[in-house]
């Protein structure tokens, strides 16, 4: 890595300490190299081992003569076989997908609107209403599932509340109707012909088009509620590393807030939304503690995930070859999602690519070139418009 | 400042490096399997509350004291995690609960030691319990305990809607009757569970259920007649589902007095003392259907792991905790019943209002519980609840398809 040349010239001086240097490095990181081997390299191998053999879950899954070899079965079993599991598998991703589709955009959205404001020079007590925000994700999940359930039961306190305003609330946790299909019935229509016949993993197009169920939406509305403060302090972290002066820099070019905002502030944060989006996808895929609560509720079928189905599988059905399957694609699809998120954020305009690259120390001296591209975008905008229109 | 972040450094290496230690020693000592330093018995049960903990230790208590092997009871959180983590690892409980939905699958998979068959009290078991714990025609494990459903009646609602106890149902015309005249504006006559372990006894009575001599029956005449039955309730108001009626099971529609008759097992008792103490009920057998009576029963047993060093030892505790008295024991301290005929006998006499239960037990089948089928079940579960629109004769069908999917696996 280092400049070639001069490194020949030096090498013996050098290399003896490098040497040591290494082997002090090697020995110091040796603790964690061998926890996340032990703990993690080891099982994800162990399991991508079991995910192509038929263990029963009886003793070791290695150096054991019952356990066979089968190939691809264990993938077939969820993706191409005509049976219940490929159903059941096939509804996970349907309800997760309407899940993650509705869950990032709105969690991202509010805790950036929350981050904004609670990041006003003018707001008081700043401290209480972070903290505030902050409190849902620091609380037990489980827990707020419980409360969740008894807001939304049938004559629960959210009901209540939509009694005085003349709405009559549905039955939200025994209501598995997708919410697309709802809209569709109350302006008077039906499934069109055809749209019923088993398609994609066993699913029929009608229901890929159903929509969260209403009882989804209760979880939904619970995720974005919780995980909204975590993603707030990275993007409040976000906003205070860039600087007032930037507003003001804005400010002077005669931008307003709208547009300073959108032109200067947003994409300044460009980074914080990167991880704020991959961390909300890899979190919303792997959706479990909800699922598992819910389990056996009349609307269940329309809550499980991926995740969900993979512990079902293991320990209820006794299949985790099955389950292991399920957990590695699971995995490919988030390495999809998160790729094609990159893919979508990275190429989307020119001008911003050199934000993109900025990392660690230079911080300050790119965010001198975004006010630059933003000031001037922001003289380029209304020129635009005018002409164009 | 730098010395002090270095010294951090240092103690953050020196933890991390505590913590693998302590991890892999962790891993090495699993692996043991109970060595000989400790050779106390290690029983796993999934537990009611404290009363039944009690009971259990009590109860091992005293065969330690018979035996001088010590037992540790672990009451587990999720005992069917709990179980396949210990066999996974090849470190199994020495005796544990087998419920009766997963025992088929466990015994399929030989996870466990068929010791009941060659016990002296073999013979004492209610045939369906022996059945139920049975594999290949071999009874696996002792039946522990059992529970069978009943039709729990609100007495008070019961009387001010005229009916007296010669009122009390049969079968299925006079349920639907009983039920009508209980239904009044806040309070529907009857509800049960959106679930195959309540509606399946409808198909019992009605002569069908979803396995019969080896093949799957699922879309069999009986069974639709049953739900068609289920159906005109449901159309005509008398019976509602719990979640319906915003309660989370039958019990809590039944405590609320939102449902003035329910469908479940010996357990309502206790929930009704607990949340419920001013209600009062009785408790009679389900009516017959046109093909007799029909009941589920629900049961664990005492499961031991295959090949297990200490299965000897576990065999003579399970001798004991299935003896009568220790049987009665448990019924005083948790309200199940026996397993074997003459302690459940004993039992109807010592509390006159489960006798219903004990009842059952005469014609009681197990709900089906093959390898896969639970999938399948609560894939019909899921259906269950739309039953007052669907058509019973295509819910059924898909079924059947179902059901003989998992089914062809299992032969």
């Amino acid at each position: 890595m280092a400049t070639r040349a001069p490194a020949t010239a030096r090498a013996p001086r050098r290399g003896s300490t490098r040497d040591g240097e290494s082997r002090a490095g090697w020995l110091f990181i040796s603790p964690a190299l061998i926890i996340v081997g032990v703990f993690l390299i080891a099982p994800i191998v162990l399991a991508l081992w079991v995910s192509f053999t038929d263990w029963n879950g009886r003793n070791s899954p290695l150096f054991n003569d019952n356990v066979d070899v089968i190939g691809l079965d264990n993938y077939a079993a969820i993706t191409t076989d005509d049976r219940l599991t490929r159903d059941l598998f096939g509804r996970a991703i349907r309800n997760n997908l309407f899940y993650v589709l509705l869950v990032v955009p709105l969690q991202t959205a509010l805790a950036l609107f929350l981050a904004v404001q609670v990041n006003r020079r003018l707001l008081k007590a700043k401290g209480f209403f972070r903290t505030a925000f902050y409190f849902p994700s620091v609380t037990s999940s489980i827990a707020i599932t419980g409360v969740f359930l008894f807001l939304f039961q049938a004559s629960g306190a959210v009901n209540a509340v939509l009694a005085w305003l003349q709405v009559d609330g549905p039955n939200w946790m025994a209501d598995p109707r997708g919410i697309v299909h709802v809209v569709i019935g109350a302006f008077g229509g039906g499934e069109p012909g055809g749209w019923d016949a088993p398609g994609f993993l066993g699913v029929s197009a009608w229901e890929w088009a159903a929509g969260p169920s209403v009882a989804q939406l209760v979880l939904i509305v619970m995720a974005v509620f919780t995980t909204s403060g975590t993603f707030m302090l990275l993007f409040l972290a976000g906003l205070q590393s860039i600087g007032a002066e930037v507003g003001e820099a804005a400010l002077m070019d005669g931008a307003n807030a709208r547009q300073s905002f959108f032109n200067v502030t947003l994409p300044m944060l460009r980074p914080v939304l990167f991880t704020v989006l991959t961390l909300g996808l890899i979190g919303t895929w792997q959706v479990f503690d909800q699922v598992y609560l819910t389990r056996g509720t009349p609307a269940a079928a329309t809550l499980t995930s991926p995740a969900y189905m993979a512990y079902d599988q293991a320990f209820t059905e006794n299949e985790p070859g099955i389950a292991a399957a399920i957990a590695f694609v699971l995995f490919l699809i988030i390495i999809a999602f998160s790729l094609l998120q990159r893919f979508v954020l990275c190429d989307r305009d020119e001008p911003s690519r050199p934000l993109l690259r900025r990392r660690g120390p230079r911080t300050i001296a790119s965010a001198d070139g975004g006010v630059a591209q933003g000031t001037a975008r922001l003289r380029a905008g209304p020129t635009e418009r005018g002409t164009g229109g | 400042m730098t010395l002090r972040r270095r010294q951090g450094r240092a103690l953050q290496i020196a933890g991390v490096a505590g913590v693998a230690a302590l991890a892999l020693a962790g891993c090495s000592g699993g692996g043991g399997g109970g060595g000989d330093d400790a050779e106390a018995l290690q029983v796993l049960i999934g537990t009611s509350g404290d009363a039944e903990t009690e009971a259990v230790q009590a109860a091992v208590d005293a065969w330690t004291e018979e035996s001088g092997v010590p037992v540790e009871v672990v009451v587990a959180s999720d005992l069917g995690q709990e179980l396949a983590q210990g066999f996974a690892g090849d470190i199994p409980p020495d005796l544990f609960y087998m419920s009766w939905d997963q025992f088929q699958t466990y015994a399929a998979d030989d996870y466990l030691e068929p010791y009941a068959a060659g016990l002296d009290n073999a013979g004492d078991f209610y045939p369906a319990l022996a059945d139920t714990f049975s594999y290949d025609g071999e009874l696996v494990c002792d039946p522990k305990d059992f529970s069978t459903l009943g039709l729990v009646i609100n007495t008070d609602l019961w009387a001010a809607a005229g009916l007296t106890d010669a009122d009390v149902p049969t079968d299925w015309d006079q349920l639907a009757s009983v039920a009508q005249r209980l239904t009044t504006g806040d309070t529907v006559g009857l509800s049960m569970g959106a679930e195959y372990a309540r509606v399946g006894v409808f198909m019992e009575q009605a002569g069908g259920g979803l396995l019969t001599d080896d093949e799957v029956t699922a879309d069999s005449p009986e069974n639709v007649e049953a739900l068609t039955y289920l159906q005109g309730l449901l159309s005509a108001g008398s019976l509602a589902w719990p979640t319906d009626l915003g309660a989370g099971w039958g019990g809590e529609a039944f405590g609320n007095g939102q449902a003035a008759m329910v469908i479940e097992g010996p357990w309502i008792s206790g929930a009704l003392e607990n949340d419920f103490p001013d209600v009062q009920y009785t408790v009679a057998e389900l009516p017959a259907g046109p093909s007799g009576q029909g009941t589920f029963t629900f049961s664990n047993c005492w499961g031991i792991p295959e090949g297990a060093d200490t299965a000897d030892d576990a065999t003579s505790l399970v001798e004991f905790l299935t003896s009568d008295e220790q049987q009665l024991a448990f019924s005083d301290a948790f309200g199940v019943i026996p397993s074997t005929e003459t302690a459940a006998a004993t039992y109807a006499e010592t509390y006159p209002e489960s006798a219903a239960f004990v009842a059952g037990a005469e014609y009681a089948v197990s709900p089906i519980a093959f390898p896969g089928a639970s999938e399948v079940v609560g894939e019909f579960n899921t259906v269950v609840p739309t039953l007052a629109t669907a058509d019973p004769q295509e819910i059924l069908a898909t079924l059947q398809g179902q059901l003989e999917d998992a089914y062809s696996e299992v032969e």
